[in-house]
């Protein structure tokens, strides 16, 4: 490939930095603020796997409700069943996956905005069937008293060790993201994305793609869903609904989406946001909204493009100086 | 000698409007053959029929004696028929080398496992120097990191028949390959196309442009309303009477 794939000492020396500093991080924290710490990390594996989704450039509205697919999943499997966290979690995934390689044949015979309202259509139809079926998705409140995680003597109910566990799954997650994305079936997606009609001429099967990408990327949120109610405990169907896919999608606009960073930068950047603003409670959807509006207007290249901007500004600068 | 594609009785209804009626050519293996008339001939149509991105209402297009009728473009394309396209149709945010290494996707492609675990490595190898021997042959090395939007529109239609040559096809479809172009550019893409099918590639050409179109081709085919009017050398064409009316006008 053409692309560098070499990993340089820059980054390693970045990511070690940077794991170091959540390691030592919640310790620092009050206990809210751990908790805070844990959904902010889940949700950063919530936009990566939604890339993978944006990436043939088709924006679903189902991706909220995937991870509910293995949120449900996993909390019924655990507690009705007496099966363990670590068998349950890769089974959440293979749930969501497997909804999804379902929804493919009536989905991705739409696109664009087709495409978005029926993933929309399809998503809601799952969640309500959660409040319809009281057995076993117990009805609009949900279930509650799910089981966390056993391991050795670790005490999964405090929010420091399951951030650790929650650190490594998401970590590990999206280092598998990443690697289908710098592979040849990124490369494809790219393709499958900017112009389908030229991509099918060379013998790409750009529906194959297309659901593979919304496979993959379902498997992991469904993971995501899955380590988010063992945390809390409880599932019902309103953590899932399209209020939370809205928030995915702000995310994801207000970081940006050409690049892996893009997103979580957004994710963490607006999260923290929403948090210093937990005092005036009344006002934050009205921040959000803001926010998200002025985004679109000056910075429609999302948070991503800042560096990029600032370059151009400097040579801008450097050039009227000579 | 054996067609390598023929065209039986193709019918392609809109509507009311039969804008492809009764077509039957051949083309034979090894030649370059020009698909030409006026505009609304037809010519479109029958090209988007045999790449697979119309199906016809009626008839039948053999691609090495097999029927390809109704078969995906990605299916086509893997049984080793590449087309370009009218506009400059490229993976425009991409490099040079990149688009040209999509194009080579009947062997790279891979698994979700192996992308994973990097068990294609060698495939992936193989996969850019094939790229690379393509852009050799194509004359674009000096460019190959460049955008394809930021090409000149000469480079950009070399870049989409290498785009599609990266695909191993052995019938190449060109749509209006010279359209909007100089005598430069147009000299340069003659010679490109010649030099293409010197390495054993049949090649169809829709086309407009009739210094092109005479000084290529091996054969051509003429169209006018829909229905076959000529069929034969540059030369006979060119002085059949029916075929200078249909293109001057007049009675």
């Amino acid at each position: 490939m053409n692309r560098v794939h070499s990993i340089n000492l820059k980054t390693v020396v970045a990511l070690s930095v940077l794991f170091a500093v959540l390691v030592v991080l919640p310790h620092f924290l009050k206990y809210h603020h751990q908790d805070f710490l844990i959904f902010l990390t889940i949700n950063i594996l919530v936009v990566v796997s939604y890339r993978l989704v944006t990436l043939t450039g088709e924006w679903s509205l189902i991706h909220a409700v995937m991870m509910g697919v293995g949120a449900y999943t996993s909390a019924i499997l655990s507690k009705n069943f007496d099966i363990s966290f670590w068998i349950t979690l890769p089974l959440a995934g293979l749930a969501a996956g497997t909804m999804a390689a379902l929804l493919s044949y009536p989905l991705f015979r739409m696109t664009q905005f087709y495409f978005l309202i029926g993933s929309f259509a399809a998503g809601e139809a799952i969640r309500l069937c959660w409040i319809q079926f009281i057995q076993p998705f117990g009805g609009s409140g949900g279930i509650s008293g799910i089981p966390s995680p056993e391991l050795l003597n670790i005490d999964f109910l405090e929010p420091i060790p399951y951030f650790y566990l929650a650190l490594i799954i998401v970590s590990v997650c999206i280092f598998l993201l990443y690697r289908i994305e710098n592979s040849r079936i990124g490369l494809t997606l790219h393709a499958v994305h900017w112009k389908g009609v030229l991509a099918e001429s060379v013998g790409v099967n750009t529906w194959n793609y297309r659901s593979l990408a919304f496979i993959i990327g379902s498997l992991f949120v469904g993971l995501a869903g899955a380590l988010k109610v063992h945390y809390i405990g409880t599932v019902a169907p309103k953590q899932f609904d399209i209020g939370f896919m809205v928030f995915i999608l702000i995310w994801v606009v207000v970081g940006g989406y050409r690049t892996i960073y893009g997103g979580i930068v957004g994710a963490v950047v607006l999260s923290i946001l929403n948090e210093l603003f937990r005092e005036i409670d009344q006002l934050r959807p009205a921040i959000y909204g803001a926010t998200l509006i002025i985004f679109i207007l000056y910075l429609p290249g999302g948070m991503e493009s800042i560096p990029q901007k600032i370059r151009s500004l400097r040579q801008m600068r450097q050039r009227k100086m000579t | 000698m054996m067609p390598i594609l023929e065209v039986k009785n193709l019918i392609k209804q809109f509507g009311g409007l039969i804008a492809v009626n009764d077509v039957s050519f051949e083309v034979n293996d090894g030649d370059i053959h020009g698909l030409i008339g006026p505009n609304g001939a037809g010519k479109s149509t029958t090209f988007k029929i045999v790449a697979g991105f119309m199906s016809p209402t009626e008839g039948d297009v053999l691609f090495h004696n097999s029927s390809i009728k109704g078969q995906k473009p990605s299916t086509i394309a893997t049984l080793g028929i590449a087309r370009t396209f009218q506009e400059t149709t490229l993976f425009q945010e991409l490099s040079v080398f990149n688009n040209i290494l999509i194009g080579v996707h009947k062997e790279a492609r891979t698994d979700i496992f192996s992308a994973l675990l990097g068990l294609d490595h060698e495939k992936q190898q193989a996969a850019s120097e094939a790229t690379t021997q393509v852009i050799e042959f194509m004359g674009l090395s000096d460019r190959q990191n460049q955008l394809a939007a930021e090409l000149p529109l000469g480079y950009q239609r070399i870049l989409a028949i290498s785009i599609a040559l990266a695909s191993k096809p052995s019938l190449l479809l060109m749509d209006e390959p010279f359209a909007g172009m100089n005598p430069e550019e147009t000299r340069h893409m003659m010679e490109l196309t010649r030099k293409v099918r010197e390495t054993g590639i049949t090649i169809v050409l829709v086309e407009h442009n009739m210094n092109a179109i005479m000084g290529l081709c091996d054969r051509l085919t003429v169209l006018n309303f829909g229905t076959v009017l000529d069929d034969g050398t540059p030369e006979q064409v060119r002085n059949n009477p029916d075929v200078i009316q249909a293109y001057l006008g007049g009675s």
